[in-house]
């Protein structure tokens, strides 16, 4: 397969994960589609890895993974302490800094 | 159609389609079950790249432990679905000017980038064509804890504050 | 027709038709055994609480699974009017399939040619992935899901804390299971099921007076094989880790709600995850289809040891059911967490201390 389509691929995933930050109202699937932008990034670096012939691209990929847990699980924590405070996941609702 | 190119257009499709309802769903548990499924597609594409450790680890910790951690919090806070009343005045395709400042700048993205693409060389090459892969478990290993040792050392570090923090964050204050 | 006969008895429709026949094989096999730990089960219990298990339908009551089934197939098929419909039929689905699943990359015996009618010989696997250990940890991660989502889907109190309840002990307990896996991973080189068997052949000390001992793992790795079992028994949620779903304790936690053929499924996956476990353990601790003496291939080979060793470590699941009691919930979970975990971890790093400095 050319790498072009891989490439196509991982640039609509990076889209649609981005269209989600913007678009949705719900602080969860907002996390979800940071998650799906992350993972077209995993797969761009493991496609331009296997072109180049090198693991370094399977071996990024570990280490982006690894990140994305860790901030899924912080950001998880923050949102669950949000939602005690005001018992809402909309992120209009916590505009209490806007001018 | 050659059976990769079946198979690639196969795991690609579920993928976008995974991708595309979790951004358009309401209920967050759907949501999270599309991309699981996103997930499992992803995985397939993996395998097809001759990487079948990335895409094993990928089934565990990110369909396997960090969904869970997710649909844990979806569950727990019995987040609701969102409704249409709150796609109101508020949101921000519905205020005029954005729409159109966004929707130019929009076109004007997508035609710079088929401009940039059309004068990329290269993007016809084979995937398979060029090097071999590496896929072997062992070499990952080794280059893993020779090159990479620092990186390797500071995400531990990172999983343990990240670990610390988010049981800090979750807690509840004692009033 | 001859002709027929003939291009598929040579490569490749052969090799298409010999892989079919373990796939099917291997899934009659599995839901056969369920069948069977149905009937065991209850055998087993009543004759460790001195009394006869059933003996009413059929010789010595072995058609009683038949009956069970004949049973579950009648019931009212019952959904709750509060519940997610999608999902609340989704839940089963998802663990009978991660059950079935897990079992695919176990090798239950050496490469045959099945009685020479193969050209070269195949391996009794249905799939021989080079990361087979790591495939049986990501289905076994899959299966939190059916449970969780049951709980869920439900929408009753039970069954939801039950759910929650279950798979956080699941996912606790999937630590320890991963270390131990890793463990025999270290000692044995290979990620691959099959190389991990195979390099449990042969005897150890040989040809000193101890060379009686075979070279099976669970002699070096003792403390990883407690470890292993305990978490496979709590991954299964059998006793005694079986406090979400015990029947004193939360009505029937996750599965409460179920009637009828889809609590039969998870009834059936919770055998067959037993199944599973037991095979991998057998696999990476018991020597696989090894045994003290070869059977040749014209009586069926080296799968006899297999499944030997299987039921036994079945019968000791069963052992362990109806003998000890259960534990608490708080008490299973730092179970789990403060003696298990240390207990896997200090074994990975004098195992990596033994292979690095002393060859083991």
């Amino acid at each position: 397969m050319p790498i072009g389509h891989y490439l196509v691929l991982s640039g609509l995933l990076f889209a649609i994960g981005t269209a989600g930050v913007f678009l949705r109202r719900n602080l969860i699937t907002l996390l979800l589609s940071v998650e799906i932008m992350l993972n077209a990034v995993n797969l761009a670096f493991v496609a331009f890895g296997r072109v180049a012939g090198t693991n370094d691209g399977q071996i990024i990929t570990f280490f982006v993974m690894t990140v994305a847990a860790a901030e899924a699980a912080v950001g998880l924590a923050l949102v669950i302490g949000l939602f005690r405070h005001r018992e809402s996941l909309n992120p209009e609702a916590f505009t209490s800094l806007k001018w | 159609m050659g059976s990769d190119a079946l198979l690639f257009y196969t795991f690609a499709a579920i993928t976008v389609i995974g991708a595309l309802l979790v951004v358009i769903q309401k209920n967050p548990v759907y949501s999270v079950l599309s991309i699981i499924a996103a997930f499992f597609g992803l995985a397939g594409l993996y395998v097809l790249l001759e990487a079948p450790f990335v895409a094993v680890v990928q089934i565990i910790i990110y369909a396997g432990a960090i969904m869970v951690l997710f649909l844990f919090v979806v569950m727990l806070l019995n987040v609701p679905r969102e409704d249409a009343a709150e796609w109101d005045r508020s949101h921000p395709l519905y205020r005029p000017m954005a729409v159109r400042i966004g929707a130019v700048l929009a076109i004007l993205l997508a035609l710079e980038l088929g401009w940039a693409l059309s004068l990329t060389t290269g993007l016809g090459v084979g995937v398979a064509e060029g090097a071999d892969a590496m896929s072997s478990v062992q070499k990952l290993g080794e280059v893993l804890f020779t090159k990479y040792m620092f990186a390797f050392e500071v995400t531990s570090i990172l999983i343990i504050v990240a670990m610390v923090g988010a049981v800090v964050l979750a807690r509840k204050r004692e009033e | 027709m001859s002709s027929l006969i003939t291009t598929l008895t040579s490569p490749p429709y052969d090799g298409y038709i010999a892989y079919g026949i373990i796939v099917s094989i291997v899934f009659m096999g599995l839901q056969l055994m369920a069948a069977v730990m149905v009937y065991a089960e209850r055998k087993v219990a009543a004759f460790m609480q001195q009394r006869y298990g059933p003996y009413l339908v059929g010789p010595k009551g072995l058609f009683q699974p038949i009956a069970d089934i004949v049973k579950l197939f009648f019931k009212e098929e019952l959904r709750p009017k509060a519940a997610d419909a999608f999902l609340f039929s989704l839940a089963p689905i998802i663990s009978v399939a991660a059950a079935y699943l897990a079992f695919a990359p176990i090798p239950f015996g050496a490469p045959t040619t099945f009685f020479g009618l193969l050209d070269e010989p195949m391996p009794l696997q249905v799939s021989d992935v080079n990361v087979a250990v790591l495939v049986i940890f990501a289905v076994a991660s899959m299966g939190v899901y059916g449970i969780v989502l049951a709980g869920w889907a439900s929408n009753s109190k039970y069954s939801l804390l039950g759910g929650l309840r279950s798979s956080a002990q699941m996912i606790s307990y999937e630590l320890a299971y991963g270390m131990a896996l890793a463990t025999v991973v270290m000692y044995a080189n290979s990620l691959s099921l099959r190389e991990i068997v195979d390099a449990q052949r042969g005897y150890f000390f040989e040809g000193t007076a101890f060379g009686f001992i075979p070279h099976w793992y669970i002699f070096p790795q003792f403390i990883g094989f407690f470890v292993f079992a305990c978490a496979g028994v709590a991954e299964t949620n059998r006793a005694p880790f079986d406090f979400p779903e015990a029947e004193q304790e939360l009505v029937a936690g996750y599965h409460t709600e179920y009637s009828s053929m889809r609590f039969a499924m998870f009834f059936m996956a919770e055998y067959i995850n037993m199944v599973t476990v037991s095979a991998v353990a057998t696999d990476l601790y018991l020597g696989g289809w090894h045994g003290p003496f070869n059977i040749p291939a014209e009586l069926g080979g080296g799968w006899i040891w297999f499944v030997i060793k299987l039921a036994f470590l079945l019968f000791v699941y069963l052992w362990l059911r109806w003998t000890l009691p259960r534990f608490r919930y708080d008490q299973l979970m730092s179970f789990g967490w403060k003696v298990l975990l240390p207990m896997a971890t200090v074994n990975l790093i004098l195992t990596a201390a033994g292979v690095l400095y002393f060859g083991l």
